[in-house]
C-alpha cells in the first residue's frame, strides 16, 4: 500500500444527526456508489484527506523510481534493462496520473512537491530500503507491487471519480509488473548456486517490509473508520495483509525458496496462514525518518528538483515569449 | 549476398549497435533524477528506444560474425577496444542541457542515417532501420523542442545550452568520418557514405540552433576513434564496469 496511516481530517465519522443536509446529501451518493467528481460539493475534511492519500500515492510512485533505477545501469541482460527502463517509466506515468487527479482537488502538482521534499508529506516506507542485488528488482516487482496491487484493486471502486478512474489504468500495469518481477526473481530461484542465494536474500529483506506497506493494524483507528465510510479506503490493513500473505506463501514455494519467517504455517480453523508481524518499532523509525534510505531518497529528489530548477525556468520563460509573440502577430 | 565483405558488414553493424548500447545506457543514467517528471518519463522512453534498437543490431551483428555470439554476448562481453560508438555516445550526461544537446545532435545524425538505411540493398538493415526511424522521428522532434525551448529561454539556460553545444562540437565530425568499412557499404549498397550525409545534417540542426538563438561553433576540429575503436575516452571503461558486472561476475548464470 502506498499510502500508510493517513489521518483521515475530521473528528471521525458523524452519526446522521450530527450531519448538515449538504453532507447527508454527501454521505446518500458515496452509499449508493455513485461517485463524486471535482465540481461536486464535498466536505472540507473529505477534500483534504483525499489530497493526503493521492500526494502520498503519487509522492510513492516518484521515489520508488529511485531503489529500482538503483540497477537499470546493471541490469544483466538487453532484455531485463528494458523491463526495467519501462517499468520505470510506468512508475514515472502512475505519478503524474496521480498528481493530476490529485490537482482536481484544488492543490498544484508543484505545491505537493514541495511537501515531498520539504518532509511534511510522506511517501510508501518500502522505498526507504535498499536494492543490494539484481534479485531485489524481482523481489520488488514480485512483492512490492504485489502488496500494491492488494490494496489498488479495492480502490478502483473509491468514491472519488478521477481517483477512481486513475486506479483503473493504474491496477493494469501494476499487475504486469507484478508478473515480470515474479518471473525475473523465479528464474534466479531455478538459476546457479550465486542466484538462488541472491533471490533468498531479497526475499528475506524485503518480507517484513512489504507487509509493513500495509500499515499498522487500524481496526480500531477512528481516521479509518471515516476513511472507510468515505469509501477512500475500502479494507482494514489487516484484512488486506492477511491476503497479501495468503497470496505470497504459495508462490514462495512454488519458487522453492525458504520462507522468510518460521512461523508461517496454514491454520485449518481460520483458513487462513498464521505469521509473525513486522516490527512495527522499525517501522515508526522509518516513518520518522530513520530507515535505511531515507536521508538520501530525500537529498536526491531535492536534488533532482534543485539542479533541474533553471531547465523549469528557461522552458517557463520560453513559452511566455512564444504566447507573447504569438499574440503580438494576431 | 556472397560478394559483401562479412567482415565489414559486421563492423558497420556493431557502429549501429553501439551507439545505441552506449547512448541508452547513458540517458538510463538519469533514471529518477529529471527535472520534471514529464522528462523523467521521456528519458526512460528515450533509453528504452534506444536499448530496443541495440537488440535489434547487435542481433544481426551476432548473426553476420557467425560464431554463436548474441546480442547479449556482444553487449556484455567485450572489452573496450572492441566497442565502436561514436566518442560523443559515451560523453557524460554533465547537467541537463548538455544530455539533451548531446541527444539532439545523435537524434539528427540517427535520422538522417536512418532515412537512407530503409533503402539499404540488405533487407534485413532496411527492416531495422523503417522501425528505428519513427521511433527517432519523435525523439528529434522532442530534444529540437527543447533545445529551442531552452536555448531560447532564460540567460541562464540559453548560457547553458552554448557551453554543451561548445563542449560538444568537436565530436560532431566523427560522425562523418568515412573510412573503408564505410566504402565497403556504400560498394554494397547497404549504406550511404557517411561524408555524404553531412549537408542534410548541417541543414537541421542549423534551423534549430538558430532558433534556439545558439551559435554553431566555427571549429571544424574533431575528435576521432570511437567508430574504429582505435581510441576511445576514458568515460567508457567506467561505463562498461557496471554495465558489465552481473554477467563477467557471474559468468555461468542466465538471467
Ligand atoms: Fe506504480
Ligand atoms: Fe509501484
Ligand atoms: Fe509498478
Amino acid at each position: 500500500m502506498y499510502a500508510q496511516m493517513v489521518k483521515s481530517a475530521g473528528t471521525g465519522v458523524k452519526s446522521r444527526e450530527e450531519m448538515t443536509d449538504q453532507e447527508r446529501d454527501f454521505q446518500d451518493k458515496i452509499d449508493a456508489d455513485i461517485k463524486i467528481e471535482p465540481r461536486d460539493w464535498m466536505p472540507d475534511d473529505y477534500r483534504a484527506t483525499l489530497i493526503r492519500q493521492m500526494g502520498q500515492h503519487a509522492h510513492s510512485e516518484i521515489v520508488g523510481q529511485l531503489p529500482e533505477g538503483n540497477w537499470i545501469t546493471r541490469a544483466p541482460t538487453l532484455e531485463r534493462k528494458a523491463i526495467l527502463l519501462a517499468k520505470v517509466q510506468d512508475e514515472a506515468g502512475h505519478g503524474l496520473y496521480l498528481y493530476s487527479a490529485a490537482e482536481t482537488l484544488g492543490v498544484t502538482r508543484d505545491e505537493l512537491t514541495e511537501m515531498l521534499l520539504d518532509g511534511r508529506m510522506k511517501y510508501s516506507s518500502i522505498f526507504n530500503y535498499p536494492t543490494l542485488n539484481w534479485a531485489d528488482i524481482g523481489a520488488v516487482g514480485w512483492l512490492v507491487d504485489g502488496a500494491a496491487i492488494m490494496n489498488q484493486v479495492p480502490l478502483q471502486r473509491t468514491s472519488y471519480g478521477p481517483y477512481s478512474r486513475a486506479m483503473i489504468r493504474i491496477c493494469k500495469e501494476e499487475s504486469f509488473h507484478q508478473r515480470q518481477g515474479y518471473d525475473a526473481i523465479r528464474k534466479m530461484a531455478e538459476g546457479t548456486v550465486a542466484q538462488k542465494k541472491m533471490a533468498q536474500d531479497a526475499l528475506n529483506r524485503l518480507w517484513y517490509p512489504s507487509l509493513m506497506m500495509f500499515g499498522p493494524s487500524d481496526k480500531d483507528s477512528v481516521h479509518s473508520a471515516q476513511s472507510m465510510a468515505w469509501k477512500i479506503k475500502i479494507n482494514t490493513n489487516d484484512e488486506l495483509r492477511q491476503k497479501f500473505v495468503d497470496q505470497t506463501v504459495p508462490q514462495i514455494k512454488f519458487l522453492g525458496l525458504d520462507l522468510p519467517d518460521d512461523a508461517i504455517v496454514w491454520n485449518e480453523e481460520t483458513s487462513q496462514h498464521d505469521y509473525t508481524d513486522p516490527d512495527w518499532n522499525e517501522f515508526f523509525d522509518v516513518i520518522k525518518g530513520n530507515g535505511p534510505c531515507n536521508v538520501d531518497r530525500l537529498a536526491a529528489r531535492n536534488k533532482a528538483w534543485d539542479d533541474g530548477a533553471w531547465v523549469r525556468e528557461g522552458l517557463m520563460v520560453h513559452a511566455q515569449k512564444k504566447a507573447a509573440a504569438k499574440l503580438a502577430a494576431e | 549476398m556472397a560478394n559483401v565483405d562479412q567482415q565489414a558488414l559486421f563492423q558497420f553493424l556493431l557502429r549501429m549497435g553501439d551507439n545505441t548500447l552506449v547512448l541508452g545506457h547513458r540517458v538510463s543514467e538519469w533514471c529518477g533524477h529529471a527535472p520534471v517528471l514529464e522528462e523523467d518519463i521521456a528519458l526512460a522512453n528515450t533509453a528504452l528506444d534506444l536499448i530496443g534498437q541495440t537488440q535489434f543490431w547487435l542481433g544481426l551483428a551476432g548473426e553476420v560474425e557467425g560464431k554463436g555470439q548474441d546480442a547479449d554476448a556482444l553487449a556484455f562481453r567485450r572489452d573496450v577496444w572492441d566497442f565502436r560508438n561514436f566518442l560523443i555516445c559515451e560523453m557524460p550526461n554533465g547537467d541537463f542541457g548538455q544530455t539533451l544537446m548531446r541527444q539532439f545532435l545523435f537524434d539528427a545524425w540517427a535520422s538522417v542515417t536512418l532515412a537512407h538505411l530503409q533503402k539499404s540493398s540488405d533487407e534485413r538493415v532496411a527492416g531495422i532501420a523503417a522501425k528505428a526511424s519513427k521511433e527517432v522521428a519523435y525523439h528529434l522532434e522532442r530534444s529540437s523542442d527543447t533545445i529551442v525551448g531552452l536555448g531560447d529561454g532564460t540567460a541562464e539556460s540559453h548560457d547553458r545550452m552554448q557551453a554543451a553545444l561548445e563542449y560538444l562540437w568537436p565530436y560532431v565530425g566523427e560522425m562523418f568520418a568515412s573510412d573503408d568499412v564505410d566504402a565497403n557499404m556504400v560498394a554494397a549498397g547497404i549504406a550511404t557514405d557517411p561524408a555524404g550525409l553531412r549537408g542534410e545534417f548541417d541543414a537541421i540542426i542549423t534551423r534549430v540552433l538558430t532558433q534556439a538563438t545558439l551559435n554553431i561553433p566555427q571549429s571544424t576540429f574533431a575528435h576521432k576513434g570511437g567508430r574504429d575503436g582505435s581510441i576511445h575516452t576514458e568515460h567508457l571503461g567506467h561505463l562498461l564496469t557496471s554495465m558489465q558486472w552481473l554477467q563477467r561476475v557471474y559468468p555461468d548464470a542466465s538471467w
